[in-house]
């Protein structure tokens, strides 16, 4: 077993996990999506993008790429959010809040792949 | 530039992710921590201000509590995350400086910027692994003909004198291990423009596994090898490797010229010499008589074998008696720089002298022992080192011969004007009054100023007008090219040395020869002649003078105008 795995892998699951956790609930409704939650899931996306960092082979390189549209996708949900509260002040209406949570819907699609690429691997490596 | 990006990610990996998280956990604490809004109600930092006031926090202390003033429990974890985040952040940033300054970093980026700089080359060049002696004479002189050179040595010291010495041209020099394939595909040995390799450095193996390498990575280009033994010689010619140059031989065969042919000697010195030499007269040494050879290592033995040949049975000094493959003659031990040993070896009635050692300073101090004990002396000098030239000059050595320039100026020949190599070959089957007799026409040609050699293909490319006019069946003979384009009857500086036409190689040819596409021609006279001589190759009406005497008109116009004139006139 390699510890280098079991972290890596922990943490593309984990980004994937928080991000489901996040986006289930009604796609309009502020009492469902949690702002900790959003944090977390923001937190460990960038964890796990710089975990790849420095991986030559070209699994890697896809790796990478599929991270940094999670993470390009949830800093754009985390600015409307900031905007909507803090610079507009309207606060989350239903529209704000489906577009933050359709935005973290995206990415957790980029995260989806990300999962699969690592099944694959791992499936392909057999060893 | 792969190389450079995966080194820093892989090395940044770690503080970026203490970093991330070290903000992480502030911020999380402070939206957690209960404090006070300016009315003193319960509050909460939500994320937003939580991110702004951690990611000023580690950079600008001090900055202030925002929006409402901090209670005590904010402040407690502020000071905590404060420490832990500064901290942190140096630790990044020393990590990112550590890198640049990190030698495998630095050698990242100099062999980036060698390779794209290869990459950009424009004109035609080569590669040259090994800058010693011969390494630098070669460049020199290559430099000095407007060729490009890329060089490779895994001495840093000697990629640094490069940059001292003044060149002509800009030479890219990288400092690695020209045996790694990637280091002589980065000097561009993949490149369309690469025109050959040359590889000299003083390891057998490593010449041996550049030639290897270049040719099968780009096989028709021309690779030059220095070889110290016969051994690795076969073993380069198995491949197919264009020339092979044994310093050691070379030398002993140039010296045999000397000996043997002078006026050959002084040909191949004239044409394939260094080119700030001036012209000398021919020097004949004597052919028989007692010769003594001082320093028998490799060149030694090899000058020894040559003398044999001739027919000089000479007496050898060494300084040790125990050497590989002893002389069959007298071998005399000692230095040869004292006068005991110089008499012992018979110097009183000697003729000739080899100071062969290789070390320049008691080859001068052999030649000035020897002279004072005996006037008449004939005497060869071997120059290791090119700095000692003018003391050389001083001590009146009848031949002065520097290994590693002979070797340089050979291999310039192999590259720049091949035929000319050919030519020398040739010329060594000719006899003594042959080769005299060519001095003198040249002499005569070019009144001491030294001939320039150049080569000349019939081709469309480097004789556009010529290769039309044979194109449309019309004769252009060898004389026609010699005639100046400014006045036909005026017959250029320049000599034919040789045509090759389908690989059969004719000797200064007669000047009737007529011409046919896709010969070369070697010429060598006045420099000025070659400039001339391209007017008529490539200019339709310069050549139309040459061969008919007259001046067509070249527009429309006077065409018609002319056509007409002749037509009435006939009619």
């Amino acid at each position: 077993m390699n510890p280098e795995k079991v972290v890596f892998g922990f943490f593309i699951v984990l980004a994937l996990t928080l991000n489901f956790g996040f986006f289930v609930g009604e796609l309009d409704n502020p009492e469902h999506h949690h702002v900790y939650e959003l944090f977390a899931v923001v937190v460990v996306n960038l964890i796990a993008t710089v975990l790849k960092f420095g991986d030559r082979t070209q699994m890697g390189a896809v790796l990478l790429a599929t991270s940094l549209v999670a993470v390009l996708q949830l800093l754009v949900a985390v600015l409307v959010w900031a905007v909507a509260e803090h610079v507009t002040e309207t606060g989350l209406t239903p529209g704000v809040t489906a577009s933050i949570v359709s935005l973290s819907g995206g990415a957790m699609l980029a995260n989806v792949v990300s999962v699969v690429l690592l099944v694959i691997e791992t499936v392909m490596l057999r060893r | 530039m792969d190389n450079i990006v995966f080194l820093a990610f892989r090395r940044m990996r770690r503080p970026l992710l203490i970093l991330v998280v070290t903000h992480a956990v502030a911020t999380l604490g402070l939206t957690l921590i209960p404090g006070q809004d300016d009315a003193g109600n319960l509050w909460y930092m939500d994320f937003f201000h939580a991110f702004y006031f951690v990611s000023f926090m580690s950079t600008t202390i001090g900055f202030g509590e925002i929006p409402y003033a901090f209670t005590d429990g904010q402040r407690l974890w502020v000071t905590f995350s404060l420490y832990a985040s500064v901290v942190v952040w140096f630790y990044a940033i020393g990590k990112l400086l550590a890198l640049v300054q990190e030698r495998t970093f630095r050698q990242a980026l100099i062999e980036r910027r060698f390779a794209r700089r290869v990459r950009a080359q424009l004109k035609p060049f080569y590669i040259v692994c090994g800058y010693g002696e011969t390494g630098s004479a070669l460049i020199r002189s290559l430099t000095d003909r407007h060729q490009d050179v890329v060089t490779i040595d895994n001495d840093q010291e000697r990629i640094d004198s490069l940059e001292l010495e003044n060149l002509r041209q800009f030479v890219p020099a990288l400092c690695a291990d020209a045996r790694r394939p990637q280091h002589l595909i980065d000097a561009g040995l993949k490149h369309p423009l690469c025109q050959g390799v040359v590889a000299l450095t003083n390891v057998n193996k490593a010449n041996l596994k550049v030639a290897i390498t270049s040719k099968l990575l780009h096989p028709r280009i021309k690779v030059i090898c220095r070889a110290d033994s016969h051994d690795v010689e076969a073993n380069m010619r198995s491949f197919g490797t264009d020339y092979i140059v044994n310093p050691f031989d070379t030398f002993a065969l140039h010296l045999a010229t000397a000996l043997q042919a002078p006026g050959l000697y002084l040909l191949q010195e004239w044409l394939a010499g260094n080119r700030d030499l001036s012209l000398r007269e021919p020097v004949y040494p004597p052919k028989r008589g007692h010769w003594i050879v001082c320093g028998y290592g490799r060149f030694g033995r090899a000058v020894y074998q040559r003398l044999k040949e001739e027919g000089i049975d000479p007496v050898v000094v060494d300084v040790s008696k125990r050497v590989n493959s002893p002389p069959d003659g007298v071998l005399i031990e000692g230095r040869g720089t004292e006068a005991v040993t110089l008499e012992e070896a018979g110097i009183g009635k000697a003729v000739g002298l080899v100071a062969g050692t290789d070390d320049d300073a008691n080859n001068l101090s052999i030649i000035m022992t020897a002279r004072e004990l005996t006037s008449n002396l004939f005497v060869v000098a071997r120059q290791s080192n090119l700095d000692n030239t003018q003391i050389f000059d001083a001590v009146g050595a009848d031949i002065i011969m520097h290994p590693s320039s002979i070797i340089a100026n050979r291999i310039r020949v192999m590259l720049g004007t091949p035929l000319l190599h050919d030519f020398i070959g040739l010329a060594m089957y000719q006899d003594e009054a042959w080769a005299c007799d060519l001095v003198k026409r040249i002499a005569l040609l070019v009144d001491n100023e030294r001939p320039e050699v150049w080569e000349l293909h019939i081709d469309s490319d480097s004789a556009l007008a010529v290769s039309g006019a044979l194109a449309h069946g019309r004769v252009v003979h060898l004389s026609d090219l010699t005639r100046d384009p400014r006045d036909r009857e005026r017959v250029l500086p320049t000599i034919p040395l040789m045509i090759i036409r389908h690989g059969a190689r004719m000797m200064l040819p007669p000047l009737d020869t007529h011409l046919k596409v896709t010969d070369r021609v070697l010429f060598c006279g006045k420099r000025s002649a070659a400039d001339r001589m391209g007017w008529t190759l490539q200019n339709y009406y310069a050549l139309d003078y040459v061969l008919t005497g007259e001046n067509k008109p070249r527009s429309w116009f006077w065409r018609s105008l002319k056509l007409n004139r002749t037509n009435s006139a006939e009619s």
